[in-house]
This record gives C-alpha cells, sequence and structure tokens, in this order.
C-alpha cells in the first residue's frame, strides 16, 4: 500500500515566525521524494507537519486524498525515522522492529514472522536477540528503517537519517534505501541539507530556502535548469556574475558584469536594465580565449588537485572566488599561481537569471 | 564483657584488611607505585588516616554497634551492667512476637509493624502517583520557565519546619478544620469528616514531607530520556499509557527504584508525622522504639525493636528491587 501526499497552501508559524510559507505541492505514490535545503529553511518543518507532530496553521496535509487535520501522529498511516534514529536502547532488535505491530495487538507468531522477513530485508538476519547498543552505525540505520517499516505506512519520512555516518557508509546508505525503496515501493519523503544525497537517490526535489520552496523537478532539471539564484548557487558549484541585462532576445541575453558583457541563456523573463546574475559552473569554464561576449580575464589564486579533477581559483567579481575544473584527462595545462588568464565557456551552458539571494550569503 | 568485645570488632576488621592488603602488594611488586605515607608525607598521612578512621570508626560504625550489641542484653539498672545478671540473650526479639510480661503472642506491637509497613507502602505508592506526573512533565513537557516556577514552588515550602507543616496540615484537617468548614457549606456533607481518625491526615502529612525525596530522583531519570524516543513510539502508534508503560519508565526505572526505596524508608522509619498526624488509634512502629527509649528506659528492647524494623525494611527493598530486575548499584546513580 502506497499513498500521494498533498501541500494544500500550507503556512506554518511559530509565534511571529513563519517557518514555511504557503507551500503547495503533490508527492506521487511510490515517488522517492526530497526536501533539499539549508539548515533551518524549514524541511525538517514541514516532515514533522506531514508525519503530524505539527498541525499546520493554515493550509491542508491530504495524505492518499484524506485531509489529515486532527489526526496524530499514531493515527496517520507514516513512519517517522528520526536524525538520530530514536531506537529504544532497553529492547533487543527484534522488539525494536515490532514495537509499532506490538501496540497494535498483533500476535507474537505474527510478529516473528515480520521481524524475520524485516531483518532478512535489511540483512541483519538472525542477529534479532542483539540489543541495539551491540549493533554498528550502519546496522542500527537499517534498524531504524524496518522499524519504520514493519508498521507497513504507505508513506516513509526519512529525517536526514545518514547525517551521523562517515561517508562510505553514508554513500553504501545511499544506495541502499533508493534498493529497500524500489522493493517496498512506498513513497519515501528524505530531508536533507546534502544535495548529493538529494541528487543520487530522488526521482524529484523540492529546493528551500527561508521556508519558501524555490523550485520542485527531478535532479536534473534542478542541476542543468535552476529556476531561482538560491538554487542555482546552492545545487551543486556555481559561479555566480552579478549584472544589469544589456541586450535579450531569442532566448539569450547580454549581462553587463564586473567582467565586462557575458552572454548566457536567458531563463525568467528579463528585460534590459533588469538586475540579474549570470551562472557558469565550474565544470563549464574552459582556460583560454573564446567567442565575443563569453570570454574574460582574470587572475589565479590558488590550484588545488584533487586526484580526479584540479581545481582553479581565479580572482572573481566580488569576494568571492571563481572555481574553474579542470578534468585529470582534459589535457589542459594547469597555470602557475599568480599568472594572468583568459577563461572562456560555451554560452548554451551559462544561465542568467533574476537577481536574488544566494546560498550562504 | 560483650561490650568490650563489641569495640575491638571494628579494630580487629581494619587490622585483617590491611594483612591481606600487605599480603597482596608482596605478590605483585609495582616500582612506579608509591605507597600512602611517600606520597603524602608521613605526618600528613597519618593525620589523614587518623581523620579518617575517627570518622568512620567513632562516628558511624561504633554507635550502630553499641546499638547491636546493647538489644542482644537484658534490661538492667546501670549498676549491675557488667554482673553476673548481664548475659547475651534474644530476649528483646523475642519479645516482639510474646510479651514477656504476660506470654501472650505480642499482637499489638505486631500489628502496628505491620500497619507501619503496610501505611509505608501505601505512602510510597501515592507519592509516585503524584510525582510522576509532575517530573515528566518538568522533565519533557514544560517550558523551562514553568519548570523552575513549579520548582521554585516545589522546594520552598520544605523550608518551613516539620512540626509547624504537621501542625498547619492538622489544622486544615481537622473536624472544624477549613476543608471540613468548606465541604459543610457546600452542602457535599452534613457531619464533619474525620480525616485525621481515620489517618488521611497522616497518609497526606508523610506523602507530602517526603516529596521531594521522590521528585528528584524520577526527574534526573526522565530529564535525560531522548524526546525522539516518546515521538518515535507515539509514531509507530502507541498510545500515551503505553509510552509510559514502555518507553519512559523502563527508561526512568533506576529513579523510580530509588525514589521509592528513599520514600518508603523515610516514611516507616518517620517519626514527627505518624505523632502529630495520626489518628488516636494508630500506633506507628517508630512511636513504639520511641517509647522504649524515653519512657520505659529500655534501651535494648528498643535497639531491639528498631534493628527489626531496619531488617524489615532492607529485606522488603532488596525484594522489591530483585522482582522489578534494577540492580543496588543502579538506584544509587
Amino acid at each position: 500500500m502506497s499513498a500521494d501526499v498533498e501541500l494544500d497552501g500550507v503556512t506554518i508559524r511559530f509565534g511571529d515566525f513563519t517557518a514555511v510559507q504557503s507551500a503547495t505541492l503533490r508527492i506521487n505514490n511510490g515517488e522517492f521524494f526530497s526536501f533539499l535545503g539549508p539548515s533551518g529553511c524549514g524541511k525538517t518543518t514541514i516532515l514533522r507537519t506531514v508525519s503530524g507532530f505539527l498541525e499546520p496553521s493554515e493550509g491542508k496535509v491530504r495524505i492518499g486524498g484524506k485531509d489529515m487535520a486532527g489526526f496524530g501522529p499514531n493515527k496517520r498511516p507514516t513512519a517517522l525515522i528520526f536524525q538520530n534514529l530514536a531506537l529504544f536502547p532497553l529492547m533487543t532488535v527484534t522488539d525494536n522492529i515490532t514495537y509499532g505491530l506490538r501496540v497494535r495487538g498483533a500476535s507474537r507468531d505474527e510478529r516473528d514472522k515480520r521481524a524475520d522477513e524485516l531483518l532478512s530485508l535489511i540483512a541483519l538476519r538472525g542477529q534479532g536477540k542483539k540489543m541495539v547498543n551491540e549493533l554498528s552505525g550502519g546496522q542500527k540505520q537499517r534498524v531504524a528503517i524496518a522499524r519504520a517499516l514493519a508498521v507497513e505506512p504507505q508513506v516513509l519520512l526519512l529525517d536526514e537519517p545518514l547525517s551521523a555516518l562517515d561517508l562510505k557508509l553514508r554513500q553504501h546508505m545511499r544506495n541502499e534505501l533508493r534498493n529497500i525503496q524500489q522493493r517496498v515501493g512506498i513513497t519515501f519523503i528524505y530531508i536533507t541539507h546534502d544535495q548529493g544525497e538529494a541528487l543520487t537517490m530522488s526521482d524529484r526535489i523540492a529546493v528551500m530556502n527561508a521556508g519558501v520552496i524555490e523550485q520542485v523537478g527531478d535532479g536534473k532539471t534542478i542541476y542543468d535548469r535552476p529556476a531561482t539564484a538560491f538554487v542555482a548557487s546552492f545545487v551543486g558549484e556555481n559561479n555566480p556574475f552579478p549584472g544589469k541585462v544589456l541586450r535579450a532576445d531569442n532566448g539569450t541575453a547580454i549581462v553587463e558584469t564586473a567582467f565586462g558583457a557575458l552572454r548566457g541563456k536567458i531563463a525568467g523573463g528579463l528585460k534590459p536594465g533588469d538586475n540579474a546574475i549570470l551562472f557558469v559552473r565550474p565544470e563549464s569554464l574552459r582556460l583560454g580565449q573564446g567567442g565575443a561576449d563569453t570570454t574574460f580575464a582574470s587572475s589565479v589564486l590558488n590550484v588545488a588537485f584533487e586526484g580526479n579533477a584540479s581545481h582553479i581559483f581565479l580572482k572573481g567579481p566580488g569576494k568571492k572566488d571563481i572555481t574553474l575544473t579542470v578534468g585529470r584527462h582534459d589535457g589542459a595545462a594547469i597555470p602557475e599561481q599568480g599568472s594572468a588568464a583568459a577563461v572562456s565557456y560555451d554560452p548554451d551552458l551559462a544561465l542568467v537569471l533574476p537577481e536574488g539571494k544566494l546560498a550562504s550569503e | 564483657m560483650s561490650r568490650f568485645f563489641i569495640f575491638l570488632i571494628p579494630v580487629v576488621v581494619i587490622a585483617v584488611f590491611w594483612v591481606m592488603s600487605r599480603y597482596e602488594a608482596k605478590g605483585r611488586h609495582d616500582p612506579t607505585r608509591k605507597s600512602f605515607l611517600e606520597r603524602n608525607g608521613t605526618v600528613l598521612g597519618i593525620v589523614f588516616i587518623g581523620l579518617v578512621a575517627f570518622w568512620t570508626l567513632f562516628l558511624v560504625a561504633l554507635p550502630y554497634l553499641y546499638m547491636v550489641q546493647e538489644s542482644f542484653h537484658p534490661k538492667l539498672p546501670p549498676l549491675k551492667r557488667g554482673g553476673p545478671d548481664d548475659f547475651l540473650t534474644l530476649e528483646q526479639y523475642r519479645s516482639f512476637f510474646v510479651e514477656p510480661s504476660s506470654g501472650d503472642w505480642n499482637t499489638n506491637h505486631m500489628s502496628a509493624f505491620v500497619f507501619s509497613i503496610l501505611a509505608s507502602v501505601g505512602v510510597t505508592a501515592l507519592n509516585f502517583a503524584i510525582c510522576y506526573p509532575l517530573a515528566y512533565y518538568m522533565a519533557q513537557a514544560g517550558t523551562a520557565q514553568k519548570v523552575r516556577l513549579l520548582m521554585l514552588g516545589l522546594i520552598v515550602p520544605y523550608w518551613v519546619n516539620e512540626i509547624l507543616r504537621a501542625f498547619s496540615l492538622r489544622l486544615l484537617l481537622a473536624s472544624k478544620g477549613l476543608i471540613n468548614q468548606a465541604i459543610m457549606a457546600l452542602g457535599i456533607s452534613d457531619t464533619p469528616i474525620d480525616f485525621l481518625g481515620t489517618d488521611t491526615g497522616l497518609y497526606v502529612g508523610l506523602s507530602y514531607a517526603y516529596l521531594l525525596v521522590m521528585i528528584f530522583p524520577l526527574y534526573n531519570a526522565i530529564e535525560s530520556l531522548d524526546k525522539n524516543q516518546i515521538e518515535a513510539a507515539r509514531d509507530l502508534g502507541a498510545p500515551w499509557w503505553r509510552i509510559h508503560k514502555e518507553v519512559v519508565m523502563p527508561y526512568a526505572k533506576p529513579g523510580i527504584a530509588s525514589g521509592c526505596t528513599m520514600v518508603f524508608m523515610l516514611s516507616a522509619g518517620s517519626l514527627a508525622a505518624p505523632l502529630f498526624l495520626g489518628g488516636p488509634n494508630t500506633l506507628w512502629f517508630t512511636a513504639i522504639v520511641y517509647d522504649f527509649f524515653f519512657q520505659a528506659f529500655n534501651w535494648p528492647r528498643g535497639a531491639a525493636y528498631a534493628f527489626i524494623l531496619l531488617a524489615a525494611c532492607i529485606f522488603f527493598v532488596m525484594a522489591m528491587l530483585r522482582l522489578f530486575k534494577v540492580s543496588l548499584g543502579e538506584t544509587i546513580r
């Protein structure tokens, strides 16, 4: 059983503070959906509202088409996986997993059967008698998933459950989570501030900032065609060149920046004279001369070798440096620190967006 | 003779321990380890040892040991002590069960004993029922400001001394007291309710006297529980009473055991509240002990009774800890 989740104009206020501002979106049945945003953007608040720990100040939450107002967390077809997992330390693995069944009055046989199924799903068969504290971090993670799945929720809610793991384990658990989701086939709503997690696992992503959903789309759309300056700067690395639009026609615009006139594809309805930001990703920048309006001159501040790629930091238009990434086998010569460099790009890979708040400013 | 012997016991015990430690140290010689006297200097070391020995021997061990041996002696006037009539006897312990003057079963004292224990169990249960919700609220639910206010409200009344507190409760609960006047004015009852005669006052007074002793261990235990555990249980569908039964209480078990043990021990051994608030027919066991010491001047029998109470309380508490699978170490954490 699986269900879709609908947020209809959901606004959540704590006193004077608005944590979430009229969020409206629809999460499809069986989808892996992520809310991505910096800490404090309201994504956890949304999750707690869907799970029933918070009631929206305005708007409605519908799960499977049914309005959830007045239903507590114990009455909703959702299960939540907490950031710190919140496993019960005084219970065995099996007792943890079957707790939800026990409070629903399932018989011991039924519970044991379900525990066996879930233990093999999370590859912990035969370890049900252990105490939770005897498990490793990754195993605890999987027990938390099994405990939530045991009650056969229609929607599984995950609140940054991987953030406490080390890098290797985190990458492993990404695949595992995705696999589990495809096997059980229910809706997953995943909260994260890690864009890598969101991009690799999700069918669709909602990028949030300061309580507002800035864009909803699949990973490729979010990365390649960000809708706002915030999304462009938060998802992946990006180099912003703020300026004023000089000309805008045929889907391209020329922006007068601190580095002169630069050309890029236009996304929003921009007119000449508007404030805008041109974004070019580090991997889209090249060393060397290019065409008119797609070349600028800067100087090399620093070079960082990272194995598969090298990052070249150039003097930027503002306080922030420009990053240019050269692949290991691109064959480009890495310039000396302090030398002048001409930098160019393919205008199809540059995006002009209306001025807006950037990430981590 | 036996009185002199009792003073030797701690000295002998210490000597035995000392010899054992010397024997052990001989086997494993550790050149980096300095002896206590080397570390602290001879003079200061001796002063330390002397002070600690004085404390443990004279202030802790000896008074109790003296009472123990006293309980095994007959009651004698001072002149006859140490004479031919002064022999070791179990008579004082026997007198708890069989009254020596008449030879009948000592039902009077035994029933007072049973009543004291049962009433203390009741007071402990009542206290727990009052304190658990309060402690839970303070530890998990309340805002910091409200918790501070509540804490103040709990602590400040304890600045008032016990006698004043007991008598003001008496004033409140008396047949012409405030509560009865209110009840009669509201027409709930025509005749005053005898709170004091039915021991209601006693239970209220005892519960109130040891409220803090219960609430702080509970508060400490519940406070360290991760809120997410409560939410997780709720999210998995548990109703509130199951969350308390299966998540909060098991976690707080050491605190619950600690609070209940202390309240039980203190109320079984309390003297003032039963004296002031008990009904006219209520005989609290400690009052009997008190009378033996100060009215009958029968110290041996008083001591024997006191040790019977102590042993019974320890046995009862140990049995309870066993039943609820809590180790003694956990309760004093």
